[in-house]
């Protein structure tokens, strides 16, 4: 079957999708997006995590189906994401006036890397905030869970600006990392917060 | 395999009329797994995401009315005061992703022993409102648990909502896991207190084939509570009291050994969860209702 969906705010169609498929399979293999991980593919780990109409959602327990004229946002689009909230004052979907430009385009996503502005030249991509934090603060070991963790940790910061140490663990508590033990993990949440509270 | 898209809760019905062994599928968060191991091939999936009215609620008089597929998470920010036990279930609810996708149609729906919803829903007193091409029927709670994963939904029936009884006293909710998040309960009680019937209702998880009030539990601390004039005096119930309940609770499981945990564990559990959680709502119900019923002493 087909499926049309919005993903990072541009308009997608998936072909041959297989009706038992998960949206995490048609990201990462339909749409060449392997940002969303796959690992256990049960819910269990988190490392999948995409927004799904705003909500954070583990994408291999959501019917490719289900995502028929709906909005995706990935890892991929994070920074444009988080750009366009900053910009538009809480809206980053584009519903509220959108000029055609809003979104990451397919190939941009698919090329997509993480390189963090230097912090000394000031060089590099931009980042969303919450990605330069886990940068500045070491929370990426293998970087296997780290996509997930960002959704996760971007969408609980734009609802909940000032978190307390049981709210960020609260909202990771779905996302599971084997390497860091978490302490450095939540050292980055806690600075996008702060970032993000003294940009205001 | 189809995808099947009902836009609307009738075409739904219809198409389950058409096709019974087309597996329902709301929040996905069981379905998917047995689809993404290989458990289950259905000949049809039919997607219920596009039903509006199964993601709302309404609060009436004496009780919630509860859209199949309303998420944990609507559940916990807006129904605490209604359904504290359910609520309190909710949030034991695996993740945050999950409990954005899941919600209480689906428990009912795969009717797993281990499922959270299943003891507050026993405690608080609901109805399944379930309905098919025939017509529309309400399955008492009590009556719809009727085997490991089996329940008393027909072929061509799907769940459309779960009205459940508004608290008219304390509710606790209490699992055993090896974490906080992301477990499926070892063993799950839950306890209402009903100040208006003079009465108390549990609900035990994952420690029979299904989810089982603990009835001579019930029985006995009905008695207990009326003979004392507990529910007028609001003084502290007696241990012996509290320990002969969690006895009766203990006795009403009939568990199996298995990764989780061992049966005699699993027994013993829920006799500490339910002296724990009697405890919690009879202190909470002398804190509140029960204070203007005391005499003068001092808790």
């Amino acid at each position: 079957m087909r499926v049309n969906f919005t993903v990072n705010g541009r308009p997608q169609e998936a072909d041959d999708v297989w009706e038992g498929e998960s949206l995490l399979y048609v990201l990462r293999e339909r749409l060449g997006l392997p940002g969303s991980k796959n690992a256990c593919e049960q819910g269990e780990c988190g490392s999948c995590t995409v927004r799904l109409d705003g909500e954070p959602v583990c994408a291999c327990l959501v019917a490719a189906g289900q995502v028929e004229g709906r909005e995706v946002v990935t890892v991929e689009g994070l920074a444009d994401f988080a750009k366009q909230r900053a910009e538009r004052g809480g809206c980053a979907t584009g519903a509220c006036g959108t000029d055609g430009k809003a979104g990451t385009s397919l190939q941009d996503a698919q090329h997509w890397a993480a390189k963090g502005q230097d912090s000394q030249t000031g060089e590099g991509t931009e980042l969303s905030p919450v990605q330069q934090a886990f940068i500045d603060a070491g929370a990426v070991q293998c970087g296997f869970c780290t996509p997930g963790l960002l959704v996760a940790a971007d969408e609980m910061l734009e609802r909940n600006p000032n978190p307390t140490d049981a709210d960020i663990r609260e909202a990771l508590s779905g996302n599971l990392c084997r390497c860091t033990g978490y302490e450095k993990i939540m050292d980055a949440v806690r600075l996008a917060a702060a970032r993000q509270g003294e940009a205001v | 395999m189809d995808f099947l898209r009902p836009a609307s809760w009738e075409e739904a019905l219809a198409a389950k009329a058409e096709h019974p062994t087309a597996v329902p599928i709301a929040g996905g968060t069981d379905v998917m797994v047995e689809i993404n191991f290989d458990h289950r091939r259905p000949e049809y999936l039919l997607d219920l995401n596009r039903i509006g009215d199964l993601y709302e609620w309404e609060v009436g008089e004496d009780s919630v009315r509860l859209g199949a597929s309303v998420p944990y998470t609507r559940i916990m920010e807006h129904l605490r005061a209604e359904l504290p036990g359910l609520a309190l279930a909710s949030h034991t609810v695996a993740s945050p992703q999950i409990r954005n996708r899941g919600g209480v149609g689906g428990n009912l729906g795969t009717a797993s022993p281990a499922g959270d919803a299943h003891p507050a829903l026993l405690a608080a007193g609901a109805e399944v409102e379930v309905e098919s091409v025939r017509g529309s029927r309400r399955i008492p709670i009590d009556e719809f648990y009727t085997g490991v994963k089996r329940n008393a939904l027909a072929a061509d029936e799907l769940i459309r909502a779960v009205h459940i009884k508004k608290a008219d006293g304390p509710q606790q909710y209490s699992k055993v896991g090896t974490r906080n998040a992301m477990v499926i309960a070892v063993c799950a009680f839950g306890l209402a207190l009903h100040p208006e019937t003079r009465t108390v209702r549990t609900g035990i998880g994952s420690a029979a084939p299904t989810p089982v009030r603990a009835k001579a539990a019930e029985e006995f601390l009905n008695a207990a509570l009326e003979e004392g004039g507990f529910w007028d005096n609001g003084k502290i119930i007696t241990p012996s009291v509290a320990k002969q309940f969690a006895e009766l609770c203990s006795g009403a499981c009939n568990p199996i050994d298995d990764v989780r945990g061992t049966a005699s564990y699993r027994r013993h559990a829920v006799g500490v969860m339910a002296r724990r959680t009697l405890t919690w709502t009879w202190e909470s119900y002398r804190g509140t209702d029960g204070r203007a019923n005391q005499k003068g002493s001092v808790a």
